[in-house]
């Protein structure tokens, strides 16, 4: 994901270097895009957001052609929020060189799609709202090495995607870590995971979220491979907008944090009918019964309750995509609530 | 040194026999023949077993992702699959419209081939029928659900981008051929500038322009389809590589035949469409038939720009992970579709060679 981020800037610069007129993409503002975000929004009656082409557990689609995943809910949430019906989002299939264009131009309203946060990306064009997903490069072993941390593969040999962010990271870990680890450079994704599977290396080092999703398609069975962190390093990727549009970026962003919140107060998809009934002025507050909170960010009073009725909170979501539910079942870990040790916190909600 | 002038006719010999098919002759005809024949008869006897054990015998033909344990071919996966291949993200509810475009372009293409359908009214029936299988596709006419063509998938994108970028490209191909044969030196060169500069470029980087940098130096609010931006690059790529087959057409057509139009005072115009083209035309088709052949391969290279051709929709069928992500299976299947489609194309290249269209020897 981070290689696709160096292929970004190299485009952006070529283009800055030789397009006649190079667009400020620093404020491709709504005022030349006829009224705001929110407004084209709300007049064409969908919202539009970067998909992958295929990513299980982030934005795939199902054999029906109904898109699934984590990014995939987050655009759901904000169509829930904004209109009223999470059906109401659209996805383009982009590749990790065209997203920031596609967001840049407005082909795009929101782009959920595993994009880490960089600063380059952040100073060229875009905002990022919060992290939906703390990614980390990770090692894949066989179970029956009974392997658990990197220390415990001393010496191994690894397989390894040259050209990637990974190669650089494997290059750190084991110079710092002292593992004096045997790289075994592939030059793309599928020959490095056949060359894990048939053998050839003992372990395999990429994104965490890939090793779950491979060691769950593409092993015989799942249970004899483990995956841990390589470093402590954390991959935030994080739903992006358009620079210059401070109402819909606030939206985005808030309305992450409802499903947070959501999490945090016990509020479900299953009960938050009842919950509409709560003395808790925080609850009162999120799902719109003490109103003036949809008010301020331009929207109906209902839209978190829309959010967690339609989507559900973000443990839902998890759980649902990438976590216990899934066929991913990839650990909380950081993307627990702070109050759970992880790295999602709730901002106050007054 | 003297020359030497055979004065006795040639003595008579018997007329040589026809070449007769002798399959025996073929496969064992000499050393090399039988090595080659028996090294793949054992190739053949080697691997059969495996196929067949593969493939029949382990097969898993029904079920779900986890009864694939990876011994047997995994067919069960393009049963449950094969919808979401062919028409990727389309509404499943809908497929009845990319399956009628399948229909509307294989059956115009069938009643085009045989050379007594080449006319004026067949020209018209491919734009009408064109238009209505895209209206069907993108909806929002005659009460049907307007589907963007950001849902569009499978098969049906594969045909729309060959059959347009062919059928778009061979008017413009023809112009920049004429062009590059024109007197006029200015249209001459800005022809061979677009034949040779798009000819310099891997379609891939076209590709990557129409999809990149283009929107980018588009004005703010102008937005152009991301479909429709892969097509305008198959069909300038497709264009310039037609124009270069054509020109082998008009270069070899004898001058007398130009001289002879000009002489009955034909103007341009007619001269062109009356003798010069349909004559360049016919000494080209081979050839042609062989760009479109490349170009129904080409059209899989969208994979990088984002569309959803068979290609793509077979590797995001992949991605789930409630299977066990049969690669062999789903790629032959793709591959079967392709071959289905250009060993047609050249089986057709094949029968027109042999009709002798306005007898012109080849």
């Amino acid at each position: 994901m981070r290689r696709r981020g160096l292929a970004i800037i190299g485009v952006v610069g070529a283009l800055a270097a030789c397009s006649p007129a190079p667009k400020p993409v620093n404020d491709a503002a709504p005022a030349g895009k006829a009224g705001s975000t929110l407004a084209t929004v709300q007049k064409h009656g969908y919202v539009s957001c970067g998909a992958s082409q295929a990513n299980a557990g982030f934005s795939l689609p199902d054999d029906k052609g109904y898109w699934r995943g984590l990014d995939i809910d987050m655009c759901r949430a904000v169509a829930a929020a904004v209109l009223g019906d999470q059906d109401k989002a659209r996805f383009v299939p982009l590749t990790g060189q065209q997203r920031l264009t596609a967001l840049q131009t407005g082909e795009i309203d929101l782009l959920p799609r595993t994009t880490t946060w960089t600063m380059a990306r952040d100073a060229n064009g875009v905002n990022f709202t919060f992290p939906n997903y703390y990614d980390y490069t990770g090692f894949m072993v066989r179970a029956a090495t009974g392997a658990t941390k990197p220390a415990d593969i001393k010496g191994a040999s690894v397989c390894v995607q040259t050209g990637s962010i990974t190669e650089v990271i494997f290059a750190d870990v084991s110079w710092r870590q002292k593992l004096d680890l045997k790289p075994v450079i592939f030059d793309n994704v599928s020959a490095t995971r056949q060359a894990f599977f048939s053998g050839r290396c003992d372990a395999l080092i990429t994104d965490a979220s890939s090793l779950y999703s491979v060691r769950a398609t593409q092993s015989k069975n799942p249970d004899d491979y483990v995956i841990f962190a390589a470093n402590d390093e954390a991959n935030p990727l994080t739903p992006a907008v358009r620079h210059g549009d401070d109402q819909w970026f606030d939206i985005v962003k808030w309305v992450f944090q409802a499903q947070i919140t959501a999490e945090y107060l016990g509020i479900t998809r299953d009960n938050v009918d009842e919950m509409l009934k709560s003395e808790d002025p925080a609850i009162r507050r999120l799902l719109g019964v003490e109103p003036g909170y949809g008010k301020a960010l331009g929207l109906r009073e209902d839209w978190a309750y829309q959010i967690i009725k339609q989507v559900g909170n973000y443990g839902e979501v998890y759980d649902r995509n990438v976590g216990k539910d899934s066929k991913l079942k990839i650990d909380r870990g950081l993307n627990r609530l702070q109050r759970d040790g992880g790295l999602m916190v709730p901002l106050p909600f007054s | 040194m003297t020359g030497f002038v055979q004065t006795q006719p040639i003595a008579a010999r018997t007329a040589p026999l026809a070449a007769r098919y002798n399959l025996f002759r073929v496969l064992f005809g000499d050393v090399l023949s039988t090595v080659s024949t028996l090294a793949i008869l054992f190739a053949v006897i080697a691997l059969a077993p495996k196929l067949v054990s593969w493939g029949m015998l382990n097969g898993i033909w029904t079920g779900e992702g986890a009864q694939c344990t990876g011994v047997g071919a995994c067919w069960a996966f393009l049963r449950a699959k094969y919808p979401f291949i062919l028409f990727g993200i389309y509404p499943p509810g809908q497929y009845w419209r990319p399956i009628a475009l399948i229909v509307i372009f294989v059956g115009l293409t069938l009643y085009s081939l045989p050379p007594k359908n080449w006319k004026t009214s067949t020209l018209w029936a491919w734009v009408i029928g064109t238009v209505i299988a895209l209206a069907l596709m993108a909806g929002g006419v005659f009460g049907l659900e307007a589907v963007p063509t950001d849902s569009w998938g499978g098969l049906p994108v594969t045909l729309i981008l060959t059959v347009l970028s062919l059928g778009l490209g061979f008017p413009l191909a023809i112009a920049l051929a004429l062009g590059r044969q024109s007197d006029l030196k200015a249209v001459k060169y800005i022809c061979v500038a677009v034949i040779e500069g798009i000819r310099g470029l891997p379609l891939l980087s076209l590709l990557f322009i129409v999809s990149i940098l283009l929107p980018l130096m588009l004005p703010d609010g102008l937005k152009i389809d991301k479909l429709l931006r892969a097509l305008v690059a198959m069909t300038v790529f497709s264009a310039a590589y037609l124009a270069e087959v054509l020109r082998g057409g008009l270069q070899g057509l004898h001058n007398g035949q130009g001289e002879a139009a000009d002489a009955l005072s034909l103007s341009w115009w007619s001269k062109t469409r009356l003798i010069i083209l349909p004559q360049a035309i016919s000494k080209v088709i081979p050839p042609l038939t062989n760009t479109v052949v490349v170009m129904v391969k080409n059209t899989s290279l969208v994979l990088i720009v984002g569309l959803y051709d068979l290609l793509s929709a077979g590797r995001a069928a992949l991605a789930d992970p409630a299977w066990p992500a049969p690669f062999a299976e789903t790629y032959g299947f793709i591959a079967l579709i392709y071959f289905i489609i250009c060993f047609s194309i050249t089986r057709y290249t094949h029968w027109i060679e042999r009709q002798n269209l306005f007898g012109v020897n080849r």
